[in-house]
């Protein structure tokens, strides 16, 4: 159970003012010259010490990412990635909206440790008072000199611009996003070369998270160590979850990693509707992770390596819920549906795949196959998991894997013979 | 447009940095200051094979060195690097997802497996995904037989469809576009591997092709209604996998495997592609590129591909003689020649005069000179026109692109003068757009400001700047870069030399290349580049042609020969009234229509010939088709008036080869030694001279029984 | 389809926010700019017309087909007129599993139209999307740029009348 003073997010549900003002009381821009001033090097270590790893769905070592950063260059980027559109996510969204100063201040100090000159906030265009919200807190900072040309008097130059999206789940892939905001479709790039080495406009870039950055501040503000404390080894720290779906008070909320799934919805979200025996499954990590059935439920923690050892992940941690009146095929046709929608179209086994795992999916619900077609469909996402130039066809497989894994039953039982 | 090209060029030295020796042209020589130290090879084993390459190299490139070719359809060695299609995907060790091999550079002790069940499990589910919605109308698809996705499903399809969905919402259908007369699209066939995209894009320079929407339902098109207006927009048709963009003039006229493919030589622009030229029942279907490194690369302009369909019209099939009412009349060969020969033998030798066409091959040429020398006269001229003021054609390297075409990529500045490279020669521009990409290379143009498909510095359209630069009088930024280049390239356009200061242009362009030449490090560089405008030109004046027709039309000449003269530069007009005009050429054009003889002669797609192109190189046509009706290959017509008599049978039969064997190319000049002269067998006998007084027509000749 | 041949130009207020837009961006990769200037497009026209597209690019001097790429591919750019309020309902998992379905009936129903179309007064527009990110608040409905959430039929009914009164 996270303590009180441990949150980071303290304005999370947005009861006090996100401004300028009210941020100062939360602690934000108290100390960031002095942050600053510790160099690259340091900002670096300390963020390596507290194991933070990314929040948007990977979990890479953020601290390692920062590190990958060339030391000498012209110039390099920072893009923090507020395209927040995996469904069953919106903690970034209560982030820009009711924390924005905490993200700024974040951006400033992880601007420094890569040594970036510009950052640019990718937004989701759908966030659009969100955007409203970042914007007045960025005008805000401006005027203060927290941000711009020897930003909290620290030598430190750091313009930041917001880049609104405009509907395109795919440009929350980091490399979509670069093609986003140099003005092209979202087409993901090729890796190698990875976006520390050729980037935004050709340049060194990273790419990270809105709650990654937003948690920095407080990471170098109370020390790596502290955040280490917290969450369990290799999983240290809080993460802010969203729970959705059929539970009494669907919320977002900041606890510990490892929380176990079942005190998180209890304790947090009121727990299942009609009760915990009314659990059909859950989609622990937003849209793109394998559900996990109630008996995994059960005992199931949250944090990326029980999750991943359950086959499934941690992801965003949006945790989707479904009570047994759920029609679960639906349930992931319905998703199927959305990452058909949202391929970009570049490479083959998405482009092509994602239509036609859906096309099955679609007469599943109604019980249109045939028995062999399951096992058609499970070598389908096999066909593309794996061998798309970026993780949509991953995400669009492992939905389908789990409904299959778990469900089997269910969707045999339906075929209409 | 030039924020784009500069846009262009960034991710382009995105993919350089990628792999460097993608772009690194294949023939290109390594300058002095161009080589680096060679950073160690590295080591990989692709099937437990061993191979080492530079670092860099992709994993599809390394496997190629060592013979494992891999499956692909996006990538195209000449485009930039999309990996999208995922036909290429390999197993690597220790990799959990398989990797493309298009777009993976190696590294060290790296395990690439292109046999394993992986690999294959791979390849097939990308082939199973392709053909979902592809519509596999092969039997009505006019890529039949040359179709990627037909050739590798043969490896890696199924005997089956599981696209059972078929049955409930069938496949994707997609509009076609209508991108102009030359490309026939069927997009439901389309695989998106973006290829003609990226042609557009980077080599064309024509940024009109993209793709709209996305997912399932994303296009590859133009999204408005709009012609693809590139010179080179052919090439998409053969850059197409699929039969998704098809050559509409050529739609439903063959399947491949009907056609007879021969090697042959365009001459439609100065450059002297290389080209296949494919061919059924006589009939010439198609013309396609071959590739040359050093020429064409694997490109073609459209010119000279979409030409071919004016090869079967309006040809001269017979010879002919003007009536006395001045109507030109079918005759026999006998007939037609003989009344050209009295008119040559009557003819006082300074009245005789002979104007070499555009098409004109190396060895009608010589024929022609021989036949004016031997008549005594050396009226033996070209249509185009050069300045003879100064060096003149004496000199072969005041005449040709000494440059060459593919070092053009090594330049680092280029200036045009009086050029539109990109219609006078479409493959030079290519690679001059080719150097301004991949190579930084600068280009300025003095003269008309026209769209070259890339950026350019545009000094000013007056012949003065030239003067200017040529003192190192101006002050112009042009001037400054020109001068600090390690390797510039000056290119003078030959049409603009016919102008009143056509002389002076190509005296100062010259100085100035002379002053560039003195001060480059690089000695074997070399900067003066003149673009003739037609196929015959080099050859021409390398034989000995003057260039131009000018003082000898004032002369007032009594007998004309144009061979295949058609530029309009020889008008009834501006010959006396009594001249003879004997044409010899192959199409029913402005020559044909002044002349009171014609002479049916061969294209060159229906003849053995020699041509120069414009950096000076030889090459030769070959025979796809044979002429039509009675149309002759042209040397052998000439010939006619010279052989003695019983000798015209005599070579006839002699073998094609053994003339072009006597091609010899002597100091880069090809030196014509036609087995004629003075060699004439002595048990034909005393020959008769069809153009000695005492000849007779013979019914048994050579030509009638043709 | 005449208004499509009309030529678009930005009104001189929206020129401004253009080159501030533009100048987001670094030197020489002012084409970067296409997203937020089609934003102002829709801004001043409801919608994006292809002569509005071709005017952007000239007026960053990039390709038109890279505006017509950018404007197919993001969904958020209207390429046919809309009505004054374009409902857009989320149809994804979370706000399905929160009877979204019933919300998109009573918008039907109540509207008399179906997805993809508008209403003759010109006032609505029905559209599906894909998740808005707003999941905890679900069923969640955007209407122009406001996000109206945890909806009910009832409130449903009351968010039409209140915007047909406007």
């Amino acid at each position: 159970m996270l303590k009180e003073q441990d949150k980071i997010f303290t304005n999370l549900n947005g009861k006090e003012t996100p401004l300028l003002e009210g941020a100062k009381k939360r602690g934000s821009w108290q100390k960031t010259k002095e942050l600053l001033d510790l160099g690259s090097e340091k900002i670096i270590e300390e963020v390596k010490k507290s194991g933070l790893r990314g929040r948007g769905g990977a979990g890479f070592s953020t601290g390692l990412k920062w590190s990958f950063m060339p030391k000498n260059t012209s110039k390099a980027y920072l893009v923090v990635n507020a395209d927040e559109s995996e469904p069953g996510t919106c903690k970034d969204r209560d982030i820009s909206r009711y924390e924005p100063h905490k993200l700024l201040e974040g951006i400033l100090l992880a601007g420094r440790a890569i040594s970036a000159s510009v950052a640019y906030i990718y937004i989701r265009g759908e966030f659009y008072n969100e955007y409203l919200v970042l914007k007045k807190a960025l005008e805000e900072a401006y005027k203060e000199n927290l941000i711009g040309k020897n930003a909290c008097k620290s030598g430190y130059d750091l313009d930041v611009f917001i880049h609104r999206g405009a509907g395109a789940y795919i440009c929350g892939e980091e490399t979509a996003q670069l093609e986003s905001i140099e003005g092209k479709k979202g087409f993901p790039r090729m890796k190698p070369p990875f976006p520390a080495g050729v980037g935004l406009f050709g340049y060194p870039t990273t790419i990270n998270n809105v709650e990654t950055i937003a948690m920095v501040p407080d990471i170098l503000n109370r020390g790596g160590e502290w955040f280490a404390s917290l969450g369990k080894p290799n999983n240290t720290g809080t993460k802010v979850f969203c729970i959705s779906g059929h539970v009494n008070n669907p919320c977002n909320v900041e606890e510990e990693l490892g929380i176990s799934l079942r005190e998180l919805i209890e304790k947090y979200a009121g727990g299942v509707r009609g009760g915990w025996d009314n659990l059909l499954a859950v989609i622990p990590g937003g849209s793109s992770v394998p559900l996990i059935p109630k008996s995994i439920c059960d005992t199931i923690e949250m944090d990326f390596d029980s999750l991943r050892a359950a086959q499934s992940g941690l992801g965003t941690a949006a945790v989707i819920v479904m009570d047994k009146s759920t029609d679960i095929i639906a349930a992931i046709e319905r998703l199927s549906h959305f990452y058909m929608h949202e391929s970009c179209g570049q490479c083959t086994p998405c482009r092509e795949g994602t239509g036609w795992m859906w096309r099955i999916m679609r007469r599943m619900v109604a019980g249109n196959i045939k028995p062999g077609e399951v096992d058609k469909l499970l070598d389908l996402t096999t066909q593309i998991e794996g061998h798309t130039i970026c993780a949509l066809g991953d995400a669009a497989a492992w939905p389908v894997q789990g409904l299959i894994r778990h469900f089997r039953h269910i969707i045999e039982e339906r075929i209409v013979t | 447009m030039w924020s784009l090209q500069r846009m262009l060029r960034q991710p382009l030295s995105r993919a350089l940095a990628l792999s460097p020796s993608r772009l690194a042209p294949l023939t290109a020589r390594k300058f002095a200051d161009q080589v680096q130290a060679q950073p160690d090879n590295v080591e990989l084993f692709i099937d437990d094979k061993p191979v080492s390459v530079p670092p860099g190299t992709t994993v599809l490139q390394a496997a190629a060195q060592i013979g494992v070719e891999i499956p692909r359809f996006c990538y195209h060695e000449r485009l930039a690097v999309a990996g999208n299609c995922r036909m290429c995907l390999v197993e690597v060790e220790k990799s959990p997802k398989p990797i493309a091999a298009c777009a993976m550079p190696v590294m060290k002790g790296m395990r690439v497996k292109t046999n394993s069940d992986l690999t294959r499990k791979a390849r097939e589910g990308v082939m199973e995904f392709l053909l979902v919605n592809h519509p596999l109308d092969c039997p009505i698809c006019d890529q039949g037989g040359e179709c990627d996705l037909q050739d590798q499903s043969m490896a890696f399809g199924s005997d089956k469809s599981r696209f059972t969905d078929i049955h409930f919402s069938g496949k994707r259908a997609v509009e076609d576009k209508d991108v102009g007369p030359l490309i026939k699209t069927i997009m439901t066939r389309c695989i998106h591997c973006t290829r003609c995209i990226r042609f557009a894009s980077e080599v064309a320079g024509v940024d009109d092709f993209g793709t709209t929407g996305r997912g399932t339902d994303m296009q590859v098109g133009t999204y408005v209604e709009k012609m693809f207006l590139s010179e080179l927009s052919g090439n998409i048709i053969d850059l197409c996998p699929v039969g998704a963009l098809t050559s509409k003039p050529y739609s439903f006229a063959a399947r491949p495997w009907e056609t007879r493919r021969i090697d042959s030589v365009d001459v439609l622009d100065p450059l002297g592609s290389n080209i296949v030229v494919a061919t059924r029942t006589n009939e010439v279907l198609r013309i396609l590129p071959r590739t040359n490194e050093e020429i064409n690369e694997e490109w073609l302009s459209d010119k000279s591909r979409f030409a071919c369909d004016g090869l079967k019209r309006q040809r001269l099939v017979t010879p002919m003689i003007a009536d006395s009412r001045g109507n030109l009349t079918p005759v026999e060969w006998e007939e037609a020649i003989v009344a050209a020969a009295r008119a040559l033998r009557d003819c006082p030798p300074n009245k005789l005069l002979a104007v070499a066409g555009e098409l004109a091959d190396a060895e009608s040429l010589v024929a022609l000179k021989d036949l004016v020398n031997r008549l005594g006269s050396e009226n033996a001229c070209t249509e185009q026109y050069f300045p003879l003021e100064g060096a003149g054609t004496d000199l072969r390297s005041s005449y040709v692109l000494n440059t060459k075409i593919a070092n053009v990529e090594d330049a680092d500045f280029v200036l045009l003068i009086g050029t539109n490279v990109r219609f006078e020669a479409p493959l030079l521009n290519a690679r001059i757009r080719k150097a301004f990409i991949h190579k930084e290379t600068d280009i300025a143009s003095i003269g008309p400001k026209v769209d070259l498909t890339y950026e350019y510095i545009h000094v000013g359209d007056s012949a003065s700047i030239v003067k200017d630069f040529a003192t190192g009088s101006s002050s112009h930024e042009a001037l400054k870069r020109l001068e600090s280049a390690k390797r510039p390239v000056v290119i003078i356009g030959a049409d603009q030399l016919k102008t009143p200061e056509g002389p002076a242009l190509l005296a100062y362009t010259q100085e100035l290349a002379l002053r560039l030449q003195d001060k480059l490090a690089d000695k074997e560089w070399k900067v003066l580049n003149v673009l003739q405008r037609t196929a015959s030109q080099v050859a021409a004046l390398d034989i000995g042609y003057t260039p131009g027709v000018g003082k000898y039309l004032q002369d007032g000449p009594k007998v004309v020969f144009l061979l295949g003269a058609d530029a309009g530069v020889v008008t009834r007009e501006a010959l006396p009234k009594d001249c003879v005009v004997i044409y010899q050429g192959h199409h029913g054009d402005a020559g044909a229509a002044i002349a009171d003889i014609v002479l049916p002669g061969a294209a060159y797609t229906e003849k053995r010939g020699t041509f120069v192109n414009a950096e000076g190189r030889a090459q030769q046509t070959l025979p796809a088709v044979t002429p039509p009706g009675k149309a002759r290959e042209d040397w052998k017509i000439i010939r006619e008036f010279q052989i003695p008599r019983f000798c015209a049978a005599w070579i006839q039969r002699l073998p094609a080869t053994r003339l072009m064997s006597s091609v010899h190319l002597v100091g880069g000049r090809p030196m014509l030694r036609l087995p004629v002269r003075g060699a004439i067998p002595a048990f034909l006998g005393t020959p008769t001279s069809i153009l000695s007084p005492n000849y007779v027509p013979d019914c048994h000749s050579s030509f009638a029984t043709r | 389809m005449k208004e499509k041949e009309e030529q678009f130009s930005f009104t001189s207020d929206n020129l401004r926010k253009a080159k501030k837009s533009i100048e987001m961006y670094p030197k020489g990769r002012e084409g970067s700019a296409v997203m937020p200037l089609l934003y102002l497009v829709q801004e001043q026209c409801g919608w994006v017309p292809e002569s509005a597209m071709r005017y952007v690019a000239d007026m960053l001097h990039i390709p038109h087909i890279r505006v017509y790429e950018v404007a197919n591919f993001y969904t958020m750019y209207n390429l046919k007129p809309v009505g004054k309020y374009l409902i857009q309902i989320c149809r994804t998992t979370p706000c399905w599993l929160c009877n979204s379905e019933e919300v998109l009936n009573t918008f039907k129903k109540k509207l008399g139209i179906n997805i993809g179309e508008t209403t003759k007064d010109n006032l609505f527009t029905l559209k599906e999307v894909e998740c808005l990110g707003a999941c905890v608040n679900a069923p969640v409905v955007q209407i122009n740029n406001d996000f109206y959430e945890n909806l009910t039929p009832e409130k449903v009914e009351n968010i039409i009348a209140e915007l047909s009164s406007k």
